[in-house]
């Protein structure tokens, strides 16, 4: 039963018809507490719409879709702040729950982002935006985290740190994260589960199985499959170091 | 004390600043201003009503102004026409109609000057009643909807997916927003509720960095364009609804000027 306790959220071939025209289809995951599932597939392919069904955004869907918890925190893709309200980062931390004034310093500063926290949301970059984002996710300590993009337009070496970081934050607070991405190779690294999206699941499995996939191949093309392979690569290499056998 | 029809005039105004100070925020943030219109050009509607079946005023323009609200959001699903197109027909039918069904009540005599631009000789204590007693529930309703309305207000995906019910909290609002209308209509007049919605809160945005800066400012501007508009309404016997509004549209131009120094400082 303790497995059954884990699951966090259970999508049963759930799918989205919208003006007669499926966005996805036929795609079943669960999500389990302290696990990263990645979605991954190209533009169109429908990953922010599954994410979305996933936290009860999108209604009148087919199949089904269990939520085990209430406390999630979610990035989405795109959000614009309108000038016509004034906004400091300190305003938009406590947007959906309260929170005291340690959690929203120690929630900024695990992003990188304390010095923001009196500025006005309009004046921030989109990179110093994002991890004001992922901040305020992260703050209330959810269960499910779901992230859609959430290091889009942040610098290269912010890039890798916020994916560690979300790593970390999977483990501290044993959360559920549902990942989407379009960094195959920086993503993979971190993922337990990876779901390939193209308005259906074209493959699923752990990133090394999904990487030699053929489906995966004809979508991304062989060069994505090296991307993985290179990461993989390099973990037979580290296990080469333990007197493990060497490959090249 | 509340025999002096001024006095009544002024304690009536205070009431509804003290309202219209929090929802006008709302009504700028989620650009509402036109669907404002098409409540309060409904409310024409409502006045007909009640004198038609002599029911108290403010009751029958509440509930004309939630039927138009609903007829809005039922057409909003079932038509692909755009949003102001459909509130555009809405708020001039309503006119229409109402004009119409006067026309029909030629027995009985009544100032539609006064219903359009606001009367203050007109506000008795009843209607303080009405002000005050709904005015306190509007707050307290809105108070309690807060957190779900300004979540979604600044993205609606994020408030519906950590579970604060987003459309609950819109449709309370949209029904706060027609009894706004109905305890204002006697101070500004039907043509012009929405304008003491958005004047004192379009000044309170040139003043503000925070959302709570601009519901106190808001609050202040329109107090402040009450007692201005109410005095000079009676220094110049003027009609009140356009004199408090012309106080605001004051206090909007005195504060850009705050605007002009804050970027000047800025370089």
């Amino acid at each position: 039963m303790s497995e059954e306790n884990n699951i966090l959220v259970k999508l049963n071939n759930v799918g989205l018809l919208r003006n007669k025209k499926w966005l996805v289809k036929g795609v079943s995951l669960t999500v389990e507490r302290g696990q990263i599932v990645t979605l991954i597939g190209p533009n169109g392919s429908g990953k922010s719409t599954t994410a979305k069904i996933a936290i009860g955004i999108h209604k009148n869907i087919e199949g089904k879709v269990e939520k085990f918890t209430n406390k999630i925190g979610y990035v989405p893709q795109k959000i614009s702040i309108d000038w016509t309200l004034p906004l400091r980062v300190n305003d938009f931390m406590v947007l959906t729950e309260n929170l005291s004034d340690e959690a929203i310093n120690e929630a900024l500063s695990l992003t990188g982002a304390e010095h923001l926290k009196h500025k006005s949301l309009g004046n921030l970059s989109g990179g110093e935006f994002q991890r004001v984002l992922l901040a305020r996710a992260v703050s209330k300590k959810p269960e499910l985290l779901v992230l859609d993009e959430p290091v889009q337009g942040v610098d290269f070496t912010g890039e890798i740190a916020l994916y560690k970081l979300i790593k970390e934050i999977s483990e501290k607070l044993n959360c559920g994260i549902l990942l989407i991405s379009h960094d195959l190779h920086t993503v993979m690294s971190a993922t337990d589960f990876v779901l390939c999206l193209n308005g259906h699941v074209c493959c699923s499995g752990t990133p090394k199985d999904v990487a030699m996939n053929n489906e995966y191949k004809v979508l991304f093309g062989e060069q994505a499959s090296q991307t993985l392979s290179i990461y993989e690569h390099k973990h037979d290499h580290t296990h080469s170091d333990d007197g493990e056998i060497k490959k090249n | 004390m509340f025999d002096d029809f001024f006095i009544r005039a002024l304690v009536a105004g205070i009431g509804v600043a003290f309202v219209t100070g929090p929802l006008g925020c709302f009504v700028v943030w989620r650009r509402l201003s036109y669907f404002g219109d098409t409540l309060a050009h409904s409310a024409l509607l409502g006045v007909t009503m009640a004198l038609a079946f002599e029911i108290n005023i403010a009751i029958s323009i509440f509930i004309i102004s939630s039927v138009i609200a609903i007829i809005l959001v039922k057409l909003e699903k079932n038509t692909n026409l755009p949003g102001d197109a459909l509130l555009g027909l809405l708020a001039h039918s309503a006119l229409a109609v109402g004009l119409v069904v006067i026309g029909f009540l030629s027995f009985i005599r009544f100032d539609v000057m006064g219903l359009l631009f606001g009367d203050i000789l007109a506000v008795n204590v009843d209607d303080l009643i009405i002000i005050w007693g709904g005015g306190a529930i509007i707050l307290i309703v809105l108070k309690l909807i807060w957190k779900p309305l300004f979540a979604s207000t600044v993205n609606y995906e994020l408030a519906e997916a950590e579970g604060l019910n987003p459309d609950r909290a819109k449709a309370i609002f949209t029904i706060l927003m027609a009894a706004i209308i109905a305890i204002s209509i006697k101070i500004v007049g039907l043509l012009l509720i929405t304008g003491m919605l958005i004047i004192p809160t379009a000044m309170a945005r040139n003043l503000s960095d925070t959302p709570r800066k601009m519901v106190v400012y808001s609050i202040l501007g329109g107090l402040l364009s009450v007692l201005i508009g109410l005095f000079s309404s009676l220094e110049f016997n003027t009609p009140s609804g356009p004199s408090i509004i012309a106080a605001a549209l004051f206090l909007f131009i005195i504060s850009l000027f705050k605007i002009k120094q804050t970027i000047q400082l800025k370089n």
